[in-house]
């Protein structure tokens, strides 16, 4: 039997006229029409696909990397790689929604005399107004106060509305200090150093001149309009031990009253985590790579940086080793999506996670709706990563009244509410169906992995066997 | 006059005494002996008080300083009035790296010298400096009067948004995106106020005027070599 060929019998016909047209157009010379040549008669490039092609000749046009919204495209191991083994005769599950199942989760719980208890180990990452519109901010905290749950400023500085919309606000401590005051400081209820981002280790950030409006140029002390660069390294500290000596000015500045977290962009993420805990960081932020960005080259999104699925391992690893598992709380991003994402992430040892993308989705970012805007950016709904352009069709990454007017708080915050409740019940499900009356309490050994690849990275067995790979001498 | 000796007492008692003090305290004038290359000493002050710290200081002091004024007998480390907002923080001696980094306001002045990064990122504070200051001072700076009356090491000014640098001296090399500007004598007056208030004596015509060429507002193929 002939392989079936996804064409229709329509298709193969309009393939024969296809076909004939060369022989015609020979005949008649070359200036008349010649069309289309048949694509199974193509051969790709494996090299040289289309997308590559495309983008050298936009870098032949413009000279300049390209410049890009969102996290990585690329396929990655992720948590879909882990499978959780639900009780049977061995253990015994829980039964769902009767016997209880807890979520809450402390955070700070080292040196602060103001630890964070938070309803949910689900918080939402650091994201800037600047970046994102003032409506997807308020929409955020909206949701999280609603959950009983932390959300985050990001590179510019906290604006009134954030602080007032939400109960549980980290407040971030950039390269750039833009917009940092002691005020916020000391309204905020915890800090967060950040010395990398997932979507790119080593580098500053970037929000282009579209997005820089008077009250973003305000907030960040920048001329209106420009292409702002920051920088990616703290400007009065290099290395562990002055971050120790940092770290110790921000406690003396809120009189050791909130936790501080240390975010770290994955890379060589033992040795970081490790590095951070011994500066004195309360919370451990590790953001994979997979984790988002407003806008970054696109050749850093793809190229730098380990996915969130073995950074996870090194990270608690590092905080095993030095008996501080669970005593320095951690929180892991980068590709975080779903309850079952949540669950897996916990029986490796995160103690929360931290989501940034999937938020922006469930406030409408890539919904099929005002196409014609998607189109005009030069792409389609489910495909936009454009939010460096300022021209976000659904409101929720940009500086643009009527396009911001499109993302309803009350309306984003309830989507946002749904989401995380979906989440946290899909996580719950699963911790019951594994038998544990916390989410906490999930555990690698609950885990096995699908492939190889995410066998060795997470470090639990492949499915079926007792096989890790690099462990037991093979 | 309140003297706390960090010889009998510590930076963590210092500071929540000095956060504590209510808005209308009397309690306005401060000694601290012995600091002793301490660390975040009186830091996140929030209230005009004087403090007057006799002897040399670790990293941070005064940081994130408002309305408080902070006069350091001595040396002192990395980040000295790191972040202030408003005040005054002096230095009789040399100060280390990163001197006034990311100031929004308030004043911070160097009698001695001031080492590399002096005012990186500043943005919007003024500082004076008597002596000379390192390399890659007022780097990525955005806001606010630099003013040396010493020398400037490389790369002065490097990817600069906004600021206005003057030095009195030899500068060694300017960094992407920093010229030299007209001193004009909205310039000339602006020195001279900021010496006055510093209380530090120099020839205004002497000084010359640096600041960005604006080139690298954005992103673009011909400044690639600059990124
Ligand atoms: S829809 Fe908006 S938020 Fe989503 S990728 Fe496009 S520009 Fe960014």
């Amino acid at each position: 039997m002939p392989t079936k060929r996804p064409h229709s019998a329509k298709s193969a016909k309009s393939r024969a006229a296809k076909s004939a047209r060369p022989a015609k157009a020979a005949a008649t010379g070359p200036s008349a029409k010649i069309g289309p040549i048949d694509p199974n008669l193509l051969r790709p490039s494996a090299a040289f696909p289309p997308q590559v092609i495309a983008e050298i000749h936009r870098a032949a046009d413009q000279g300049l990397y390209e410049i890009r919204g969102f996290g990585t495209k690329r396929k990655l191991p992720t948590f879909d790689d882990l499978l959780l083994l639900g009780a049977s005769v061995s253990r015994y599950p829980l039964e769902g929604y009767r016997e209880k199942c807890d979520t809450n989760v402390v955070l700070g719980t080292r040196f602060a005399k103001k630890p964070i208890e938070l309803k949910i180990p689900i918080t939402v990452a650091g994201m800037s107004f600047g970046s994102l519109s003032a409506n997807a901010k308020e929409s955020i905290g909206r949701a999280c106060t609603a959950m009983g749950t932390s959300s985050t400023t990001g590179d510019g500085g906290m604006t009134e509305e954030e602080r007032r919309a939400s109960k549980t606000l980290v407040y971030q401590v950039l390269p750039s200090r833009y917009g940092l005051n002691p005020d916020d400081l000391r309204r905020c209820d915890a800090i967060e150093v950040v010395i990398g981002q997932g979507a790119k280790p080593g580098g500053g950030g970037m929000l282009l001149g579209q997005k820089i409006s008077p009250r973003v140029a305000k907030m960040r002390t920048l001329p209106q309009g420009i292409d702002q660069r920051s920088a990616s390294r703290h400007p009065d500290w290099t290395g562990p031990d002055d971050l120790t000596i940092k770290l110790q000015e921000l406690r003396e500045i809120t009189d050791w009253e909130k936790p501080i977290y240390v975010k770290i962009g994955a890379t060589r993420t033992y040795f970081d985590t490790q590095l951070a805990v011994k500066a004195g960081a309360d919370v451990i932020v590790l953001d994979g790579m997979q984790g988002g960005t407003g806008a970054t080259q696109d050749v850093f999104i793809e190229h730098v940086g380990i996915p969130t699925l073995p950074a996870l391992r090194l990270a608690v690893d590092a905080l095993m080793e030095l008996d501080m598992h669970r005593k320095v709380q951690l929180i892991v991003s980068g590709g975080i999506r779903s309850g079952a994402d949540v669950a897996k992430a916990l029986a490796m040892g995160a103690d929360a996670v931290s989501i940034g993308s999937a938020v922006l989705v469930a406030l409408g970012c890539n919904r099929p709706v005002h196409v014609e805007e998607y189109r005009a950016l030069g792409t389609e709904p489910g495909f936009c990563h454009h939010c460096h352009t300022g021209r976000c069709p659904v409101g929720v990454t940009t500086q643009d009244e009527k396009l911001q007017a499109r993302l309803d708080p009350e309306r984003g915050g309830r989507w946002l509410r749904n989401y995380l409740s979906t989440l946290t019940l899909e996580l719950q499900t699963m911790a019951r169906a594994c038998g544990k009356t916390h989410v906490l309490n999930l555990e690698p050994e609950d885990l096995v992995a699908l492939t190889v690849e995410a066998a060795a990275m997470a470090r639990v067995p492949l499915a079926g066997t007792k096989w890790i790979p690099g462990q037991g001498g093979y | 006059m309140q003297i706390v000796d960090l010889a009998q007492s510590n930076v963590r008692t210092l500071n929540q005494r000095l956060h504590d003090l209510p808005r209308d305290t009397n309690e306005r004038a401060w000694r601290i002996l012995n600091p002793r290359g301490a660390h975040a000493v009186a830091v996140g002050l929030n209230l005009a008080v004087e403090i007057h710290v006799e002897g040399h200081v670790g990293y941070y002091c005064a940081g994130m300083n408002k309305e408080a004024t902070v006069v350091i007998h001595g040396q002192c480390g990395w980040g000295v009035g790191e972040n202030i907002m408003s005040g005054l923080v002096r230095v009789t001696g040399n100060a280390s790296q990163a001197a006034g980094a990311s100031g929004h306001g308030g004043m911070v002045v160097i009698e001695g010298d001031a080492g590399p990064r002096c005012g990186i990122s500043m943005k919007g504070v003024d500082i004076v400096v008597g002596g000379s200051i390192g390399n890659f001072s007022a780097f990525m700076a955005q806001a606010g009067n630099l003013v040396v009356c010493g020398d400037a090491g490389d790369a002065l000014g490097d990817s600069l948004y906004e600021a206005d640098l003057y030095v009195q001296g030899k500068v060694a090399s300017l960094g992407a995106d920093c010229v030299e500007k007209k001193m004009t004598p909205k310039d000339a007056k602006t020195v001279a106020a900021l010496l006055a208030k510093a209380g530090i004596k120099a020839d205004v015509a002497r000084f010359r005027h640096y600041g960005s060429a604006r080139k690298l507002y954005h992103f673009h193929v011909d400044h690639a070599d600059a990124y």
